[in-house]
């Protein structure tokens, strides 16, 4: 089958004010095919995100200098002119950003905000548009959509918002959503509810989702591979259960294994006794 | 301090004691001001060399409780007492020695470093502020700590932004325990790490606390986390800590409902992946 997106050799460097390069990905690649879910693991600064930014076209710009390719349906995003990005960004190809405080204005109401998006990239009137937002809404969950579209961002817990940057990205039926560390600013209650109200919304449609997060029980919940980095570049990747069962390269399982003692609470009651005679 | 003052290993580093902390906000037009409770009457003790989570939902109050007890921030009304004393009680001067007792680790090193200042700089700061020792002693005691918490001793002259994530939070680590205090209060400073540096920070933590009986109150809502670094729990919900248990007791049998919902709001990884092949 054909791939939705194919990314061969892809590096990135950015320059700093000194003239100095700095070497954030190196020789990356790999391929989504539609319907999958590929997840990127690694320590911060190992350049999951600057992968994420050169997918969207956004490191276009003299500080910084991408090379390899980047095919998605057939064209390549690194050499597409502006113009024609702008027509696949947030519509075919769109992101879910970390922290929705930061990507929401806090001066329009999140209903307009996404109602913005529909206006941008197709040719329907503003009361179409406006419908289609009130419906994501509902999609992700954010009932009664009027009071909901009517807020502002600062009226909306940090759950309420992150679904807001979700329905953002999901309103124009994207083939592939690109998700850096969606649940990173939720607690662990809201951050059950938003994974399983994504793999539902996966699981109706046929997106793609490239999945962003070190943490090893949200890419258990999503991912069906499994990729994970290292400065800068792919140490292994591979099928999210083989990976599991049998990591290869140790950084790999010591990202996927918690010294987990939830279940282990003979362990935990000794350490409380131990400390109950310390204490005295 | 003087020497009565030097209480028995029994009674705990830390009591608070029906702690209230109320926000004063304005309604937009009518202008009539109200009050958003964010600390209503939360009670609870850290003993000494024991680390103490702080877990429950945002907006529970957890980070205005840790806020109040490093003198960040005025409680309306309690007591919270610190090896002996009643800190809100002091004098203004009295509490810059016990500022320095009390150290705060927030979740985002990248906002809380000083990204023009170098490694060296942003650790020898506090000594400089408390002014210990001449300026060559305090950059030898910057240096002896950013090696001690495992950075290597080429670093010194790099900036934040140079770093990765768990080295900053290291750097972030040196620069609390440079004034030696008796209590550091992690507010989410592990929860942007990956496993593998989690770990890592965990194990230099553990050293620590045997190395200098040090005292943690640790906040986080990460109950896997919690469950292999606390020797108690306390769990806060709007505003009031509505139990503190040991560790093993407060996961094995829960006396709030509150709780219990937490803890079953996250399925361990082994039980994730049994789902997933089934």
């Amino acid at each position: 089958m054909e791939p939705l997106l194919e990314v061969k050799d892809l590096s990135i460097r950015y320059r700093g004010s000194d003239m100095r390069e700095h070497r954030a990905v190196e020789g990356v690649s790999f391929e989504i095919v539609a319907g999958q879910v590929l997840g990127l693991m690694g320590e911060s600064g190992c350049g999951k995100s600057s992968i994420a930014l050169a997918l969207l076209g956004l490191l276009n710009n003299e500080h910084a200098e991408v090379s390899g390719s980047v095919v998605f349906r057939g064209q390549n995003l690194l050499q597409m002119p502006d113009h024609s990005l702008e027509k696949i960004r947030g519509a075919a190809l769109s992101m879910v950003y970390q922290d929705p405080g930061i990507a929401l204005s806090p001066v329009m109401r999140v209903g307009a905000q996404i109602a913005e998006v529909v206006h941008a990239h197709k040719q329907w009137g503003w009361e179409k548009c406006r419908e289609e937002a009130h419906s994501i809404l509902a999609r992700v969950g954010l009932e009664p959509t009027n009071r909901i579209y009517a807020a502002y961002p600062h009226q909306l817990s940090g759950g309420q918002l992150q679904r807001v940057v979700l329905a953002q990205a999901l309103v124009c039926g994207p083939a592939l959503v690109i998700a850096d560390e969606p649940t990173a600013s939720l607690d662990a209650r809201n951050q059950a509810e938003f994974i399983t109200m994504l793999r539902d919304l996966k699981n109706r449609s046929r997106m793609s989702l490239l999945l962003i997060s070190h943490t090893p029980e949200i890419q258990a919940s999503l991912a069906s591979r499994l990729m994970v980095m290292r400065e800068g570049r792919i140490i292994e990747q591979g099928d999210f259960d083989g990976l599991y069962a049998h990591p290869v390269d140790p950084y790999t399982r010591a990202l996927l294994r918690r010294a987990d003692r939830l279940d282990d609470l003979e362990a935990i009651e000794r350490k409380s006794r131990l400390h109950q005679q310390i204490t005295g | 301090m003087s020497g009565n003052i030097e209480t028995d290993a029994c009674d705990p580093l830390v009591r608070i004691e029906n702690l209230r902390r109320g926000y004063v906000q304005r309604r937009p037009f009518s202008g009539s001001e109200y009050t958003i409770e964010a600390l209503e009457n939360a009670t609870l003790t850290i003993s000494r060399g024991a680390t103490l989570a702080l877990v429950g939902d945002s907006g529970s109050g957890k980070s205005t409780l840790a806020r109040c007890l490093a003198l960040l921030e005025k409680p309306s009304a309690g007591e919270i007492w610190f090896n002996g004393r009643n800190l809100l009680e002091l004098q203004a001067s009295e509490l810059c020695a016990v500022r320095s007792q009390i150290q705060l680790i927030f979740q985002d090193p990248v906002s809380s470093l000083n990204p023009r200042m170098t490694a060296q700089e942003i650790v020898a700061e506090p000594l400089a502020i408390q002014k210990g020792g001449t300026r060559n002693q305090q950059r030898e005691c910057a240096i002896d700590w950013i090696v001690r918490v495992g950075l290597p001793n080429n670093c010194i002259a790099k900036r934040p932004m140079e770093f990765s994530g768990g080295q900053r939070q290291r750097l972030a680590i040196a620069r609390a325990l440079v004034l030696e205090p008796k209590l550091l209060i992690l507010d989410e400073a592990l929860s942007n790490l990956d496993l593998a540096n989690q770990e890592c920070i965990v194990q230099l933590l553990a050293d620590l606390q045997a190395e200098r009986q040090l005292t943690y109150l640790h906040i986080s809502h990460d109950l896997r986390l919690v469950s292999q670094i606390a020797d108690e729990v306390a769990v806060m919900n709007e505003g009031r800590v509505i139990e503190q248990q040991p560790v093993a007791k407060l996961f094995s049998s829960p006396k709030e409902d509150y709780t219990r919902e937490l803890l079953l709001a996250l399925p361990s990884l082994e039980s994730i992946c049994i789902d997933r092949s089934a």
